[in-house]
């Protein structure tokens, strides 16, 4: 007890003097700063995964891919770039990308799979790594008082971050297959299942990435087979039933599916 | 809208070659990414050797005469430091610039045992913390992040956790050996050394479960030198 005693109050003695108390005030304060770096951005990545679902949603909502709703998409997308991913960049300016990557990521994928679906109502093809890393380039005013000139921050997008958004893509696509049946839209699952055969095709040829990747695959697979089922039912049945009656049998399907996503999510 | 109805009308072929286009990129990056990581891999084995080697001499001071000849075993190491700076330098070669987070998974438990190394070492020699320079330069690493291959903060303190692991076990192995000095000494610094890190606002992650088992070193050092105060066996002060 008594040494114990003791041991406190030389503590609190040689404190602020002690060598070992100064060097971890100075950690202290590098931890503190880097975990706050950390928090915002992982606020900023949640903000960008909320409105870029928002953006998906409002694009499947529009039954007829109009060009009024595609500009009003890609005024959402804008937005989120300028108000997010700006000060996203800025936070990102000075440092290693890949440090940080973990915070954002989730948020990053979201985004993309939203541009990619975008890209993909407007022109039917692959918005590329290059196209998405451009838009999260952004010219701020150097702080340098000195020269007033423009200097470019962004915010890094890895390749493999990008195949990630890419492969979310396909289970945007499918619901989209099956919705565009119910607004009497018969090209459309063909299409659709025309481009995730390519899509699957492309990712089958990769090969062992990463698990994260597997199990995106897996799901891909089942989104194909689902479009595949879609394009064979109306092959078969689309001459017999009127169109207001397939609508409800594909409701059937995508609600299953919904819950099915839902599992492989948790 | 004329650019777009041109856009829309991107044909079947075009459009499976954008997406071949996209894939065969990827694959390119990710055989480069590959090959990297195996020649990264294929360093840090070295590394972790080197650190095992190192390891393995300093255990003497675990036994009965290690305890009075630590200056002899601490300079043993020194080659085996050397060879571990030219490794860093080796491994510092391979990872590209401004890359060194992505990689970061494949080095950490080798720099995180370099550097618990070197805090032993320089507590044995010094009886006082290494401090993150002396580290960095016993490895070859550079200090800030801008400068170079560094060492990460994380790795380094994670170092001096181990090493109070290890102090513990010294302090009751010092005791069989008769050195009952030993004990109360340590028993200082692993409480100084808790009172730092209870400075930290440590996050739910890998520092912060290590840092959890600082308590149990601190307390089986405790239980050691109340063991010799209760016998008698304390040095006296001033010693």
């Amino acid at each position: 007890m008594d040494g114990r005693k003791k041991k406190i109050t030389r503590d609190e003695e040689i404190d602020e003097s002690n060598y070992i108390i100064q060097q971890f005030q100075k950690y202290q304060k590098e931890l503190d700063s880097r975990h706050d770096k950390h928090e915002r951005l992982v606020k900023l990545s949640r903000d960008i995964t909320i409105e870029s679902k928002r953006v998906i949603f409002f694009m499947q909502r529009s039954s007829s891919k109009n060009l009024e709703m595609l500009e009003q998409a890609l005024k959402k997308i804008q937005d989120i770039q300028q108000q997010k991913f700006l000060p996203m960049a800025k936070e990102l300016q000075g440092e290693e990308p890949h440090q940080f990557l973990r915070a954002y990521t989730a948020g990053l994928q979201e985004y993309i799979e939203a541009v990619a679906f975008y890209h993909y109502l407007r022109s039917k093809t692959l918005v590329s790594l290059n196209e998405v890393q451009v838009d999260l380039t952004f010219a701020v005013p150097s702080s340098d008082t000195e020269n007033s000139q423009e200097k470019t921050i962004c915010v890094y997008v890895p390749p493999s971050e990008y195949m990630l958004g890419l492969a979310d893509l396909t289970g945007e696509l499918m619901r989209f297959a099956i919705n565009s049946v119910g607004s009497g839209d018969m090209d459309t699952p063909n299409e659709v299942c025309a481009y995730l055969h390519k899509m699957l095709g492309g990712f089958q040829s990769l090969g062992q990435v990463s698990r994260e990747m597997n199990r995106k695959i897996s799901t891909l697979r089942q989104s194909l087979q689902k479009v595949e089922a879609a394009c064979y039912t109306l092959q078969i049945r689309g001459s017999e039933i009127p169109k207001h009656m397939l609508q409800d049998v594909f409701k059937s399907v995508q609600e299953t599916s919904y819950l099915e996503e839902r599992d492989l999510d948790d | 809208m004329d650019e777009l109805s041109k856009e829309k009308k991107m044909d079947e072929h075009e459009s499976s070659e954008r997406i071949a286009d996209v894939f065969a990129d990827f694959h390119c990056y990710f055989n480069k990414e590959q090959d990297l990581k195996e020649e990264i891999r294929s360093t840090v084995r070295d590394l972790e050797q080197t650190a095992r080697e190192i390891h393995a001499v300093l255990q003497q001071v675990h036994q009965r005469d290690g305890s009075k000849n630590v200056a002899d075993i601490c300079k043993c190491t020194e080659p085996y430091f050397e060879t571990a700076r030219k490794q860093f330098q080796e491994l510092s070669s391979k990872v590209p610039e401004n890359q060194y987070y992505r990689f970061h998974d494949h080095w950490k438990y080798a720099l995180q045992k370099l550097s618990f190394l070197s805090a032993l070492i320089t507590y044995l020699k010094t009886e006082k913390l290494v401090s993150r320079e002396e580290t960095a330069t016993m490895l070859g690493v550079k200090l800030k992040q801008g400068e170079g291959f560094h060492m990460d903060l994380d790795d380094y303190l994670i170092g001096l956790l181990q090493m109070a692991s290890e102090l513990s076990r010294l302090a009751v192995n010092s005791v069989t050996a008769g050195d009952f000095n030993r004990p109360m000494k340590i028993a200082k610094f692993v409480a100084e050394l808790d009172t730092g890190f209870r400075l930290l606002n440590l996050k739910n992650d890998a520092l912060r479960k290590r840092f959890d088992g600082l308590k149990y070193d601190l307390k089986k050092v405790e239980e050691v030198v109340y063991d010799l105060s209760i016998r008698g066996l304390k040095p006296k002060e001033g010693i």
